[in-house]
């Protein structure tokens, strides 16, 4: 799954991106998931924040020390102050990563994806648990990635981690404005379900049109609007519309019901007047006669004119009128109980009259 | 403990808890003395036992600070001299390497404020150390225009925000950046920050007791983030002047 978000709304979408963390991690933790774990690549935030948001979420210390491993690629990106350590202190640290606790391990070459990918699928396989063990991935963020490798490697590190047998789920956070439209859409390809962060105000031009006026901001770092499209197997594509409130450390999400319901109102035009049909108005249209219908000899008038079936047809064989003839030849030709009645009003009269011939419709 | 300001709009629209301060200006309003305000506060911060800055100048040589800082009533020379300030004169960084030797000066550049940070720590002051850098458009023309570079220093000195009970504060000019196609350095550091002071000319032009407006954006997730008023977006007018700045609503000034 990929979240996206933009500057109008950023905190929101990385509040959702750890709600969603925690949310997966407690039920790894309870039993309810395929995942014994999740695995969380960690850019953008120091480790500490992503164990704090768990333990308020519900998950207990020895959950998150059975559930949760943090690969952090936050505090020591490049390595750089493992050699001011080895500089400084003369210490021989050769080992790329270094386990600090069971839940956090350093990881120091960034630019390294294969080296990232091991280091992930490692840290999955560490899950306790009897025969197969499942484990989900978050990474915070696929951003933060794209500074140190290229896109082809990061889409090749996604497809990998999501073919492997062990790996239930991956979901990673994204900003769709620092990047190019293309590099964003692509990892929407790679993923079955993307949720959008949207602003709930938005603004055409971020603070440059109105220098200064940022209002809507103080609306949309609280409150946005959640768009989810899921692909399905199908290839059927399903939208959910939710709301999202922050409120403190609480990350609610509200069913926006109300959306659908404003898409079918918007197919009749707003007018001042009232174009809908009451019931009694319905039942009167349908028992209307049209002009051409009746014949006015008294007889029940029944004419297969399409709009009726087939059967109801075939009851009354009896076509008088001559008018209607060429109409009905063909249809009735296609049916063997058919018959065909033809009375001409004059054997005497010639085809080719200067009489014209609708002088005899009676209307 | 007497702080300077203590009461104005600024330091009320500026959460406490922000560790990641970007400050954004362009050429009809600039907004040096912001950094200037917020280096006397860091200076001035817990009296005799706490704070220390770190600033890392690119646009002017230290004799500038001082006699500012000076005219505000804080005397530069005696704490660079107390060591409660550092001062890192980049105006020629990063000296004579070039190509992939950016990433090592900025490393070693690093490693330097990381040495004083710590240093400032393991003393007797228990106060929140800040570094301060004026500005990052500098650095980036330093790094012969490696953005990336340049955001790898940065995250680093956001890692001591984290780690070490310390701030950071950047400079950064946002018409530099307005005109350009891709994605440039303003934008990631719009998303790495906890709190976004913008200034911005008037809309109506120049004005003599106005001299811009001043947009605080507290945008920080965690809860010691948020300002004290619970109001995340703060807008208003100021008046930069020989002593400090004055800051008021729209239409409260006589």
């Amino acid at each position: 799954m990929a979240v996206e978000g933009s500057l109008q709304c950023c905190p929101l979408a990385a509040r959702a991106m750890l709600h969603v963390a925690a949310a997966v991690a407690s039920n790894a933790a309870a039993g309810k998931a395929q995942a014994r774990g999740l695995v969380v690549v960690a850019f953008d935030r120091s480790p500490e924040v992503y164990l704090d948001i768990m333990l308020r979420h519900g998950l207990d210390s020895n959950a998150l020390s059975r559930c949760v491993r943090i690969l952090d690629c936050y505090s020591d990106p490049l390595g750089w102050k493992q050699n001011i350590r080895s500089e400084q202190h003369q210490e021989d640290s050769g080992t790329p990563c270094s386990t600090n606790k069971d839940t956090i391990t350093i990881f120091r070459s960034v630019k390294d994806v294969d080296k990232l990918s091991c280091s992930i699928i490692d840290l999955g396989r560490g899950f306790e648990g009897e025969g197969k063990t499942y484990f989900s991935v978050a990474v915070d963020s696929i951003s933060s990635m794209l500074r140190h490798a290229s896109v082809q490697s990061i889409s090749g590190l996604l497809s990998n981690l999501r073919s492997h047998d062990q790996i239930s789920s991956i979901f990673w956070l994204m900003h769709s404005d620092l990047h190019e439209t293309k590099f964003s859409r692509a990892f929407e390809c790679l993923s079955t379900m993307v949720a959008c962060v949207e602003p709930e105000v938005v603004d055409s031009v971020y603070g440059e049109e109105r220098r200064g006026d940022m209002s809507f901001l103080e609306h949309n770092y609280s409150k946005a609007k959640f768009h989810v499209r899921l692909k399905r197997r199908n290839g059927r594509v399903k939208h959910l519309y939710e709301e999202l409130c922050v409120e403190g450390y609480d990350v609610k999400f509200i069913s926006a019901t109300s959306v659908s319901i404003e898409v079918n109102q918007s197919l009749l035009p707003k007018v001042q007047f009232n174009l809908e049909l009451s019931e009694k108005e319905r039942s009167d249209r349908a028992n209307v006669v049209l002009p051409f219908e009746h014949q006015g000899k008294g007889e029940p008038i029944r004419i297969y004119d399409g709009r009726r079936s087939l059967p109801e047809a075939h009851q009354d064989p009896n076509l008088t009128t001559a008018a209607l003839l060429d109409e009905t030849e063909a249809l009735k030709s296609a049916n063997p109980k058919g018959e065909i009645h033809y009375l001409r009003d004059s054997d005497d009269e010639r085809p080719d009259s200067d009489e014209d011939p609708d002088d005899d419709l009676d209307i | 403990m007497e702080e300077y300001g203590a009461g104005d709009l600024l330091s009320e629209a500026m959460c406490a808890g922000a560790r990641v301060v970007v400050v954004e200006d362009c050429v009809e309003a600039p907004a040096a003395f912001v950094l200037h305000l917020l280096l006397k506060r860091a200076l001035a911060a817990g009296g005799g036992g706490g704070g220390g800055a770190a600033l890392l100048a690119l646009a002017q040589p230290f004799s500038h600070y001082d006699r500012v800082l000076r005219k505000m009533g804080c005397n530069l020379s005696m704490h660079r001299k107390s060591e409660r300030l550092h001062f890192f004169d980049l105006q020629g960084f990063p000296g004579g390497t070039q190509g992939g030797a950016i990433a090592d000066s900025l490393a070693q550049l690093y490693s330097a404020v990381q040495r004083v940070v710590e240093t400032c720590r393991a003393g007797e002051n228990a106060g929140r150390f800040t570094v301060m850098i004026d500005d990052v458009s500098l650095l980036e023309v330093a790094a012969n225009g490696s953005a990336d570079d340049v955001l790898d220093f940065l995250h680093y000195c956001v890692t001591l925000t984290s780690e070490m009970n310390c701030s950071l504060v950047v400079l950064i000019h946002e018409d530099i950046y307005s005109s350009e196609d891709g994605v440039g350095l303003l934008a990631h550091l719009r998303y790495i920050a906890d709190l976004v002071i913008k200034a911005a000319p008037l809309s109506t032009g120049l004005a003599t007791d106005v001299h811009g407006q001043l947009s605080v954006v507290n945008k920080g997730m965690l809860i010691e983030q948020r300002p004290a008023k619970g109001q995340k977006v703060w807008s208003f007018h100021f008046k930069v002047k020989e002593n400090g700045a004055d800051f008021f609503y729209p239409g409260s000034r006589h």
